[in-house]
């Protein structure tokens, strides 16, 4: 009987099950606390953005709005910076420069990724060494020296370094050149054959595969991207080329006034909402990828 | 095989070779110039004084020396504070978020998901952006979030400047730090415990495994160990790169009374505030050595090919 008994004990305690077992409420009871920790200041920044003015001076503070209106958004969007450029043009920038870094960080880390994993050549080994190094690379630990670097190229106060250093992401290359390392050589050899060349093999075969490998790219990139400042803050002193994010900052850096605090919200909300709406839609391809994420 | 069809093999390869080049070129040339180029340029500024205006002037280790003999900030405050932030963050968040994604693997998917999401959710947030959304919580009048409530609770008379205050600013980055810790490394920790091979907990059991505990260690963690290892980088790697969130919740850098500063912080105030360009390189390269060293470490730890 006893091995019987083992094996049944072993099913309750599966991992990753199908579906609901009453042995799983132990684990709910600890992650839902959590789980709600992690939610509430997202619920807040929820609330305030959509809070009415007076609700702005609750004392005591409610959590909740009661009367939501999108009045925040209004005065945030009429509100127009000291340099009298108005809400929407830095955002136009945003977009353009979210745009533009997608899809040449997608096609510059797709083509290495495919080179690196799949096509011998001299040096590919030292290269995927270094890429594996630079995965411990700390960005902002060399921002004096990358100012200088940039500041000697000329490229201060040009659009375009908004977009030059995100393309290349050293976890996006690795992550991409891991997957591309699960498409069997045999697939590749039989389009060979065929007379297909590498940059076909490429467009026709790799890409298509590799599309969950790409969403995770996206969402890096789109992350790092939408949400930074610094490159605004930093290398651009014509205040028609910042971006959303930096104005987004000058905007929460000096937030005195109550209704201030209401108009951070909203912007804050305009920040957010982008990130978790691109996850929602690719994270089981996200998932996808990260099964292959392991460094061996 | 004849010798012309070896040398349209031959020409084949180098045909191939330049394509492969020609594949990575594009990558590699924003990797050298984005960081290869500032890395080395560190490296060598840390040896001059350079203030940006003069030319710099080799000076050997003279700022390594000073560093570590004449920095009194760097000593009394930015080590012990990026230690203690360092070692929570780091090694804790790490701990917590393995443990998160092993109980998540624990629950039917569509749980799973919705919980995975709420986890993740914070991490797509930049910690500078949401630095408004602290101060309001934080905030060190009766208006405050968390001093209302204190208040309301009666468990203090007066309210407390936390974002000023040299006892709570760094307790209160390491809380916000760790909420938006669960990023990338969570997720691929999720996905290798997901994959693991049931046949192997069936084994394992037969061999004689007696609860959840050794489940997991003998077991999870030993199949997902690449995994952890990517965790692990990422997490040494989020913790310094995260630190500029002391001076976004205090408004100033130094931060009041050195409280928040940490390392990254005082790189940045050596360099854009006081234009000791070369002092803040060999600051950046002591940085940089430290992830490295700590990345060494998890290598050990979890590598499988050097050991």
């Amino acid at each position: 009987m006893k091995p019987r008994r083992r094996r049944q004990k072993f099913q309750g305690t599966k991992i990753n099950p199908k579906r609901f077992h009453p042995s799983q409420i132990r684990f709910l009871l600890i992650l839902a606390p959590i789980a709600a920790f992690m939610l509430l200041p997202l619920l807040y920044i929820f609330n305030h953005a959509f809070k009415p003015l007076e609700e702005l001076f609750y004392y005591p503070p409610r959590f909740l709005v009661q009367n939501p209106t999108l009045g925040n958004f209004a005065r945030l969007f009429a509100v127009t910076g000291s340099s009298g450029i108005p809400m929407s043009r830095y955002l136009f920038n945003s977009i353009v420069v979210t745009v533009l870094v997608l899809f040449f960080s997608v096609v510059i880390s797709t083509l290495a990724g495919y080179a690196l994993s799949k096509l011998s050549f001299t040096g590919k080994r030292v290269m995927n060494e270094i890429n594996t190094l630079a995965l411990m690379f700390v960005g902002v630990a060399v921002m004096i020296p990358r100012y200088l670097v940039i500041e000697k190229l000329g490229l201060i106060d040009n659009f375009f370094i908004h977009v030059l250093p995100y393309l290349a992401i050293p976890v996006g290359l690795f992550l991409v050149k891991q997957f591309i390392d699960q498409i069997p050589n045999e697939l590749l050899d039989a389009a060979r054959v065929d007379g297909a060349n590498e940059l076909q093999i490429y467009t026709k075969i790799v890409v298509p595969l590799i599309r969950p490998a790409i969403a995770t790219i996206v969402i890096l990139s789109f992350q790092t991207v939408w949400n930074s400042a610094d490159t605004s803050t930093t290398y651009i002193n014509n205040d028609s080329l910042k971006t959303f994010a930096f104005y987004m900052n000058t905007l929460t850096a000096n937030t005195n006034g109550v209704a201030g605090q209401g108009m951070a919200a909203a912007a804050s909300l305009i920040m957010f909402v982008p990130n978790l709406i691109i996850f929602i839609v690719m994270q089981s391809k996200v998932m996808d990828t990260m099964a292959h994420s392991g460094i061996k | 095989m004849t010798s012309s069809t070896i040398a349209k093999k031959k020409g084949a390869l180098k045909e191939h070779q330049t394509i492969a080049y020609a594949f990575v070129a594009p990558y590699f040339l924003m990797f050298s110039i984005f960081i290869v180029i500032p890395v080395l340029a560190a490296i060598g500024l840390s040896f001059t004084y350079f203030d940006t205006v003069r030319a710099p002037i080799w000076i050997g280790f003279d700022n390594y020396v000073n560093i570590l003999t004449n920095d009194d900030v760097f000593m009394q405050y930015v080590i012990p504070n990026t230690l203690k932030y360092a070692i929570i963050v780091g090694p804790g968040g790490y701990i917590l978020s393995f443990l998160l994604a092993w109980m998540l693997a624990q629950l039917a998917p569509k749980l799973r998901t919705v919980l995975a999401l709420i986890i993740y959710s914070p991490s797509l947030t930049s910690g500078v952006t949401m630095a408004v959304l602290w101060r309001v919580i934080f905030a060190g009048d009766s208006s405050g979030y968390l001093n209302s409530l204190l208040l309301q609770l009666g468990l203090i008379v007066e309210p407390i400047v936390f974002l000023q205050s040299q006892s709570f600013l760094l307790t209160i980055m390491i809380i916000v730090t760790l909420w938006s810790s669960m990023g990338v490394g969570f997720l691929a920790m999720l996905a290798g415990i997901l994959n693991v091979n049931q046949e192997l907990y069936e084994a394992g059991y037969i061999d004689g495994i007696k609860n959840k505990f050794q489940e997991m260690i003998y077991i999870t963690v030993p199949a997902i160990k690449p995994q952890m290892l990517f965790g692990a980088v990422m997490a040494i790697v989020g913790t310094f790169s995260s630190a500029g969130i002391g001076v976004a919740l205090s408004g100033s850098n130094p931060t009041p009374q050195y409280a928040g500063q940490l390392i990254v912080n005082h790189i940045e105030y050596y360099g854009f505030n006081k234009y000791e360009m070369g002092y803040a390189a060999a600051l950046s390269v002591i940085l940089l050595l430290v992830v490295y060293w700590f990345s060494r470490l998890s290598f050990k730890l979890f590598g499988s090919k050097d050991e």
